[in-house]
């Protein structure tokens, strides 16, 4: 956090000074490191491993928050008998189906409730399913049987303390190469520091997010966090550190194939045919919880969206809609590219070339398109492949024979245009503009809506039924200056919402109707434009206001600065302990109140409890915190949402130099993979040839850099802060390779070879794991062939397999060999990727074995 | 210049004589910075901005003179950042002023080895016929079964984590339009 959030980790440091005790665990020594209390090396790929060891620790010694534990959570709810967890199926859950390396949900469901599993999700895989749920958790029917003792042995609780029996100190040592010692300190400190008068805080970053069980990670992290009741409080919380300025804001109203604003799903052909089959699959009719208001969230879409042709007689245009199939995300896309199937391809801001996984297929597909869009503020490396591109110099991309043809558009920078940024904690903040961009220098905003302004020119009176979404769109912005920019607060307004006959903005999104009378571009961000003011505008100065700062900026939902906060009050009602007040009930006012935006019904009293047969927000009792949940819990145990387990279990990396010492199932068996000739995948036990990568290696950021480098390599004293690329390797492996500091040193994986001058420090430290010494390497993931300081790119280095869930890459760790010198040029370097292919059985036929274990059935070893 | 004036305008005296017994403030100020003022307060303007680089949101003032971006400083005033900036943000100044930064539309033809430059409302002209043409080439109606599509999946994008809401607000509800549903960003890696 200190290296790549600098100006975020001073809060690290306030709380320091406090009295707060900080652990850091990374596989490098880092800044953070050297300002925590106590740093813990870990084996990149296991932090399952070490948090289960902590959930452990919790319900072993009968550590956890009780009281908030069975009034907020589904502690007590029971399970299905037909159940049966990963410590029967050696690593694997009940339901697992070797023929699409996926599971049937049905067993894992409460008591009673079996048929609210998922049979095929597959499917849901393919979609990315699981990011709906950055807003609101699964539904689930009625309430399932309880044991509020948390005795019955098919209790949630009992299923979790079985679950992480197996994680013990020894194990977490055996696994993950942490020391007892420095696991059992971290989990008393963890424990101590939670309760009624104190709260602990979780911060984690794209080091747990792209692995093959990523979503798991973070499960892990929230069950300890809600076991200790930290969840909705002050200094508690669970804070995903992103690393881009709205990347937040990309998700909420996302540039993503599957979902639309405010986290809808984008229509699937087969379950969403109809407008009722989409909205009825959200809401749930009849389900409990605020989700069941989607279908005026999904209406006022695309009232926003089609404006006046959008009526509730032609369903809003719903037809208009496209239709996934399956898979379309990046990486499927890639690979389309490289076959041939993709004509055309915008970057906005993005250098996949550098920045995305596999850099070879990246540049591979790049060649192999008809034409491509590069929006930029500098020549990047995705602008240059088919000249300055690795493959050029080994001859696989020859510029005669490219036949992608590549327009640049330089972009403006972030003060030559006016708009909001979604920081990482929800926050939008405003940015006024400061000047005009440079000669053709322009915004994204003004470049789509140009563009689609021209493409509409272009096909009016067309009689084509496909055209008819284009030309009924409402796209009808206002316009200023001699650049004819859009207003951007034009757009932040429709983003909010407004009444379609006065014309006025919605203060939030409770005023959302499903008749046609209200358009929002994205419900959750309703309220940014209340009383038609840009509340993300708002600058008051912190000096003017106390500490929860809520008229700083604005945010979603409805400005609340904390979610879920109604949990930092007891279930009466009144705070836990005087020390962690933070929103609590009003007797007298008979409504909820605080030093934070109350998120909940704010005259609910505690008291109160849903009628019989109630659906929708009305059947959340007045003491059930977690309002987006179905049933107002927070879930210890996840019976459908997530496609890899109810309950996290520690995997190996799709590739490790070890066998996983937990059970016979090696990796996550549900993990999304991509067969295909470009993509290699190194072996892993039980796979021969392992040993042909022998390294683990890792990659992050250094501070003076951004992601794929484009603002920062090209950056004068940035560049000359890092002027290089580099590997990070231990006093040790330097000894037994060969390396010398300053010297050179190349890897090597089944994909790719690239060179980097050797850092050798005790940054890194080899791990014991399972008898053997582990060795990792790290590198920095920021260089390229373009810009004022080049390298090579450690991305190239990965090859390409996902989580199941979010399909994100398993890009934080890999395996590869290391050597001394320089590495090969031309086609030197492609004979000894072959090589290594060819010791290590990667041929085109080679598939990674997915399920690993008897237990998946006679099938499982080939599927 | 009389001797009072002299002595009085020697820091030993003054450090001995005023507010600042250290010598770490007034007492050492020479007339030369006395009469220096900071290019924030001459600036023609200033607008309160957003770092651009991670998620955690440092409150920025970008000031302005003669058309160009003289200071990017932190905002005191900011309950996130407190007026604190890193290394990358403290840079940006160098960012947006950059000599390298391209303000011109390059193009690259089909089987070319260099570069040539394009007028901007030809290049968003031809890019929207290539749209067009790529939507047309690869349109779906429907499934086998019949069911709608209206899609094309001969369009790709990736990008917005950089950009605004406003500007993905638009992508998403242009490509949407289009039947283009291919479109990623950063958020996905």
């Amino acid at each position: 956090m200190a290296e790549a959030h600098p100006v975020g980790f001073q809060w690290v440091m306030e709380a320091k000074k406090r009295g707060a005790k900080v652990f850091h665990v990374d596989p490098r020594f880092t800044r953070t490191s050297a300002l925590a209390d106590t740093y813990l090396p870990i084996r990149a790929g296991t932090d399952i491993a070490l948090l289960g060891g902590v959930v452990r620790y919790i319900l072993e010694n009968e550590l956890d928050f009780r009281e908030y534990v069975l009034a907020y959570t589904n502690a007590a709810s029971i399970v299905s008998e037909r159940f049966v967890d990963t410590e029967d199926l050696d690593g694997l859950f009940s339901g697992y189906q070797p023929e699409t390396a996926s599971y049937d949900q049905t067993s894992w469901q409460y008591e009673g409730q079996e048929r609210n599993g998922g049979e095929d999700t597959a499917k849901e895989r393919d979609s990315a399913a699981g990011l709906r749920h950055e807003s609101h958790g699964m539904p689930v029917p009625g309430q399932p049987p309880q044991d509020e003792t948390l005795q019955h042995p098919r209790c949630v609780y009992q299923i979790l303390k079985r679950h992480f029996s197996r994680y013990t100190p020894e194990m977490v040592e055996r696994v993950c190469g942490v020391p007892k010692e420095k696991f059992l300190e971290l989990a008393r400190a963890w424990t101590e520091n939670s309760g009624r008068e104190r709260t602990g805080a979780l911060v984690y970053s794209v080091g747990w997010t792209q692995h093959s069980v990523g979503v798991q990670y973070i499960r892990t992290g929230a069950i300890i966090q809600t076991l200790l009741g930290n969840i909705g409080r002050p200094g508690g919380g669970i804070l995903a550190l992103r690393g881009h300025a709205s990347i937040q804001g990309s998700t909420d109203i996302p540039t993503l194939f599957n979902l639309l604003p405010g986290y809808l799903p984008m229509p699937h052909h087969a379950d969403h045919v109809t407008f009722d089959d989409w909205v009825d699959s959200i809401s749930q009719p009849g389900k409990k919880g605020f989700w069941g208001n989607s279908r005026a969230f999904a209406a006022s879409l695309l009232k926003a969206y089609w404006g006046d042709a959008a009526t509730p007689e032609n369903d809003f245009c719903y037809g208009y809609m496209p239709r996934m199939t399956g898979d379309h995300g990046t990486y499927q896309q890639v690979l389309n590219m490289i076959d041939g199937k993709i004509k055309g391809y915008f970057l906005l801001g993005q250098n996949p070339a550098v920045g995305s996984a596999h850099g070879r297929a990246q540049r591979l597909g790049m060649a192999n398109l008809d034409w491509l869009v590069v929006r930029d503020l500098f020549m990047i490396e995705s602008a240059t492949f088919w000249k300055n591109g690795p493959e050029v110099e080994t001859g696989e991309i020859v510029p005669q024979e490219c036949r992608t043809e590549v327009f640049f558009l330089p972009a403006a920078s972030h003060v030559e245009k006016e708009g909001t940024f979604t920081q990482t904690q929800r926050l939008l903040q405003w940015r006024e503009k400061a000047l005009d961009p440079p000669g053709d220098a322009r915004s994204e905003l003004w470049f789509f809506y140009h563009l689609g302004r021209r493409l509409r020119e272009k096909l009016a009176g067309s009689t084509h039924p496909r055209d008819r979404a284009l030309l009924d769109l409402a796209w009808d912005y206002p316009t200023h200056g001699p650049l004819v920019e859009p207003s951007a607060e034009a757009v932040l307004r429709e983003i909010n919402g407004y009444d379609t006959v006065t014309n006025r903005p919605l203060a939030g999104f409770t005023e959302a109707r499903d008749d046609g009378s209200t358009a929002i571009g994205c419900w959750i961000y309703s309220g940014v434009y209340a009383d038609d003011v840009n509340q993300a505008a708002r600058r008051r100065s912190r000096h003017e206001q106390d500490w929860v700062a809520a008229e700083w900026g604005w945010a979603w939902p409805a400005n609340r600065r904390t979610l879920y906060n109604r949990a930092s009050a007891d279930p009466q009602g009144r705070p836990w302990s005087e020390r962690k007040k933070y929103v609590w009930w009003d007797p007298e006012a008979g409504e909820w109140t605080g030093y934070d935006v109350p998120d909940f019904e704010k005259t609910k009293p505690p008291t109160y409890r849903p009628p019989d047969g109630a659906s929708g927000p009305e059947a959340i009792a007045g003491d059930d915190p977690f309002i987006m949940q179905s049933d107002g819990k927070a879930w210890l145990y996840v019976p459908s949402g997530v496609l890899d387990g109810p309950m996290p279990t520690h995997y190996e990396p799709a590739e490790s130099p070890l066998r996983n010492p937990m059970y016979g199932q090696q990796a996550n068996p549900t993990r999304k993979v991509y067969p295909h000739p470009v993509n290699r995948i190194n072996p892993s036990p039980p796979e021969a040839h392992s040993g042909v990568f022998p390294y683990v290696f890792t990659v992050s950021r250094l501070t003076e850099h951004h992601t794929a480098g484009g603002m920062s390599r090209n950056v004068r004293p940035l560049a000359e802060l890092q002027p290089e690329m580099f590997v990070e390797v231990s006093p040790e492996l330097a000894a037994e390779v060969g390396l010398s500091h300053l010297g050179w040193a190349h890897m090597v994986s089944g994909r790719a070879v690239i060179e980097a001058k050797v850092l050798v420090t005790d940054r890194l430290t080899p791990l014991r794991v399972d008898g053997r010494i582990i060795h990792q390497l790290w590198l920095p993931y920021h260089f390229g062939s373009e810009g004022l300081v080049t390298g090579d790119s450690a991305n190239d280095l990965f090859g390409i397999t996902l989580d199941p869930n979010v399909l994100i890459q398993e890009s934080k760790v890999g395996t590869c060999d290391v050597r001394p010198g320089r590495r090969p040029t031309g086609p030197a370097l492609l004979d000894m990727v072959a090589d290594y292919q060819r010791r290590a059985g990667l041929t085109v036929e080679h598939r990674t074995p997915l399920a690993t274990t008897d237990a998946a059935g006679e099938r499982g070893e080939d599927a | 210049m009389g001797l009072r004036t002299f002595i009085q305008g020697w820091p030993v005296y003054r450090q001995l004589t005023g507010t600042d017994p250290l010598g770490r403030g007034a007492a050492a100020q020479s007339a030369r910075s006395a009469e220096l003022t900071a290019r924030t307060e001459t600036a023609d303007s200033m607008a309160r901005s957003v770092c651009p680089y991670c998620a955690v949101g440092c409150g920025q003032k970008v000031y302005v003179s003669d058309g160009r971006v003289t200071q990017i400083e932190g905002d005191p005033d900011s309950p996130i950042s407190r007026g604190r900036l890193c290394p990358k943000g403290s840079a940006s100044k160098s960012l947006v002023t950059s000599p390298l930064r391209q303000t011109t539309v390059r193009y690259r033809r089909p089987y070319a080895t260099e570069w040539e430059d394009l007028d901007l409302d030809t290049a968003l002209d031809m890019i929207a016929d290539r749209v067009l043409a790529a939507r047309e080439e690869t349109w779906e109606d429907v499934d086998d079964e019949g069911r709608p599509l209206n899609r094309t999946l001969g369009i790709s994008s990736l990008g917005g984590a950089t950009l605004d809401n406003e500007e993905n607000y638009l992508i998403k509800k242009l490509f949407t339009a289009m039947g283009a549903l291919q479109i990623e960003n950063q958020a996905r890696i």
